[in-house]
């Protein structure tokens, strides 16, 4: 019953979030014309908003919270998902390289001027950085979270100087602002296409995800457990997996490498509702957009006019809590 | 028959055979305890059977061609059937609904109630978006009351002693509501007074209908609890039969190396293993 009400809560959290996110900044718009010009672009009625702040709302912050919203659902799911089937809290899409990947990927194909492209080389991107974080992890010896992280970090770093090289060598001008984008995460460019983007990859692999839990459920004793279960083990790692890069590739071609926000809620989401995955999953989505709604919102207004890359605030947030994570599993084990 | 007919079959693992064409059956209603020394292949052998581990097919064709080894074993295919049906033919999700396996030693790092966990062995009966039913409630209660644990529900499996996690997995076990239960090691870590109940609790099962198999290598247990024994050393079926005319000095002496008599349990009757070095 007290699932429900968090369940219930964290809806209206984010309803709440996307009105007042988008009324945050300069020019003043309050909640009622944020849904005003919504309710007018959707068909019903007439904004009461002058053609320019309407547009700020509808062309400009709108998309942008909205982008927000479906990355950190996204990166949220992906974190349960891999945390779930690699039996490893420590495992998420930027530790354990993927965002990385898809960076590389989606900065690979801009060069070729191929925007269509772009999520699909993403995702390319980080199912090679996940094949290869989970080989170089295997080549260690048997593979622990601890090396498993490690693994995620010498491809992430690879990856990493790749992009930035790629980028160095070819765009011209404002070359150091498009390699933190990619390398930390930004949504300062996100318009109607990316909420496209994010929404499809949220519909497509976050929805087969979010009912699979009790799939997922059946992992808390590990894989010999699962399949006396019923489930097919290595059948649904590859799916999950894959729909885990899917979604990880996605997000980073509209956003860039985000880091922590798959770590972080997942684990702080546990604390309220407990490990079973039927609540966990869409609650950790539901925070997940919260969350990186607001740590946009902090990015683009903490110093304005100037902007931060909003990866910064995320790993402030969630470089301490990897940290704590760490000290728990070291008095764990 | 009914029960568990096991034909030749050998399992490799990393290219080295543990498991070495067993033969073995285990009768319906009964508790067949599974001993051999350490690395005889007992635990190998239990996850074969669950259908985790491949079998190896061997190069000399099915067993029963006439091929080496096959001397007095009546033609026929190799394989694991359960109750006249092969067991590794059935769908995943109908073996999970007919066996069950206590693994030794798993754990998570979940914080998991202790209800969850037994819960978690309603899976294999629930639709795959489905949620528990208060059947699937029940059942769960019921098998944690069976194992004593029920006033340990609300508590975090992780927080749990290595006995009390035991019990849990074996209640999860019984919430598969399996015909055939597979148990490896089953009293590992728990207290005498916890492994004769469960003991009891196994053939009480047995008495229901439910064929039990269980690896254990403490020999008075298997001697005091089991109906058939099957005696495994280097992966292969040394020995096997009803536990009071397979299990004799001279056959513990041979597998294991050391001077046994048998005895009797002045109050139940049953067989007492006293073992002593070879002097």
């Amino acid at each position: 019953m007290a699932k429900k009400i968090w369940a219930v809560t964290l809806v209206a959290a984010l309803l709440a979030s996307i009105t007042f996110a988008v009324t945050f900044g300069p020019a003043n718009i309050t909640p009622v014309e944020v849904w005003g010009s919504i309710a007018h672009h959707l068909g019903f009625g007439q904004s009461s908003l002058p053609p320019l702040r309407d547009s700020i709302v509808w062309e400009l912050r709108l998309p942008r919270v909205l982008t927000a919203a479906a990355v950190g659902a996204g990166l949220a799911l992906a974190g349960v998902v891999m945390q779930a089937i690699t039996r490893n809290p420590l495992a998420d899409p930027y530790l354990l390289g993927l965002s990385s990947g898809a960076s590389l990927g989606a900065v690979a194909v801009l060069l070729l001027g191929s925007a269509l492209l772009l999520p699909v080389a993403a995702f390319l991107g980080a199912m090679v950085a996940l094949a290869a974080t989970l080989l170089l992890a295997g080549a260690f010896g048997r593979i622990t979270p601890g090396r498993t992280v490690l693994a995620g970090i010498a491809v992430s770093a690879l990856a990493g100087a790749v992009t930035s090289l790629v980028i160095f060598w070819t765009v011209t001008g404002d070359s150091y602002r498009e390699i933190l984008g990619w390398l930390l995460g930004s949504l300062a460019g996100a318009r109607w296409p990316a909420v496209g983007i994010g929404l499809a990859a949220i519909v497509v692999a976050g929805i087969p995800i979010m009912l699979s839990g009790r799939v997922l459920d059946a992992f808390a004793f590990g894989d010999t457990s699962a399949a006396t279960l019923g489930v097919n083990v290595q059948a649904t790692r590859w799916i999950m997996l894959t729909a885990t890069a899917l979604l990880t590739g996605a997000m980073v071609s509209v956003s860039g490498a985000i880091g922590f926000v798959g770590l972080i809620l997942p684990h702080a989401v546990r604390l309220l509702v407990g490990p079973r995955h039927r609540m966990l999953l869409p609650l950790s989505a539901l925070v997940g957009a919260s969350f990186l709604i607001w740590a946009d919102t902090a990015a683009r207004s903490l110093f304005d006019p100037r902007e931060l890359p909003v990866g910064i605030v995320t790993a402030i947030i969630g470089a301490p809590v990897f940290a704590a994570l760490l000290a728990r599993r070291r008095v764990n084990s | 028959m009914n029960g568990l007919e096991v034909r030749g079959i050998s399992v490799r693992i990393d290219g080295t055979l543990i498991i070495d064409g067993v033969d073995c059956t285990a009768p319906a209603g009964t508790v067949t305890a599974l001993i051999g020394p350490n690395g005889a292949g007992k635990s190998t052998l239990l996850h074969a059977l669950a259908g985790v581990l491949p079998l190896d097919v061997g190069a000399d064709g099915p067993v029963g061609a006439g091929g080496p080894g096959d001397e007095g074993r009546p033609p026929g295919p190799a394989g694991i059937r359960f109750a006249g049906g092969d067991l590794l033919a059935l769908p995943r999700r109908a073996r999970a609904r007919t066996l069950a396996l206590v693994e030794q030693d798993a754990g998570t790092e979940l914080s998991l109630t202790v209800a969850e966990v037994v819960a978690l062995g309603r899976i294999p009966h629930q639709g795959y978006f489905a949620d528990e039913t208060d059947h699937d409630r029940e059942l769960a209660r019921a098998a944690l009351e069976s194992v004593g644990m029920t006033d340990f529900a609300d508590r975090d499996v992780t927080e749990l002693s290595g006995g009390e996690r035991q019990r849990v997995l074996l209640a999860r076990a019984l919430a598969q509501e399996p015909r055939l239960l597979l148990l490896d090691e089953p009293t590992n870590h728990l207290d005498i007074a916890a492994q004769l109940t469960t003991l009891r609790l196994l053939a009480g099962l047995a008495a229901d209908g439910v064929t039990v198999v269980a690896a254990l290598h403490d020999l008075t247990l298997a001697a005091g609890y089991s109906d058939n024994v099957i005696v495994l050393s280097h992966g292969r079926v040394v020995a096997s039969g009803p536990t009071a005319e397979t299990l004799t000095p001279a056959l513990i002496g041979e597998v294991y190396g050391v001077e046994a008599d048998i005895l009797r349990n002045p109050r139940t009757g049953r067989p007492i293993v006293a073992l002593s070095p070879r002097g």
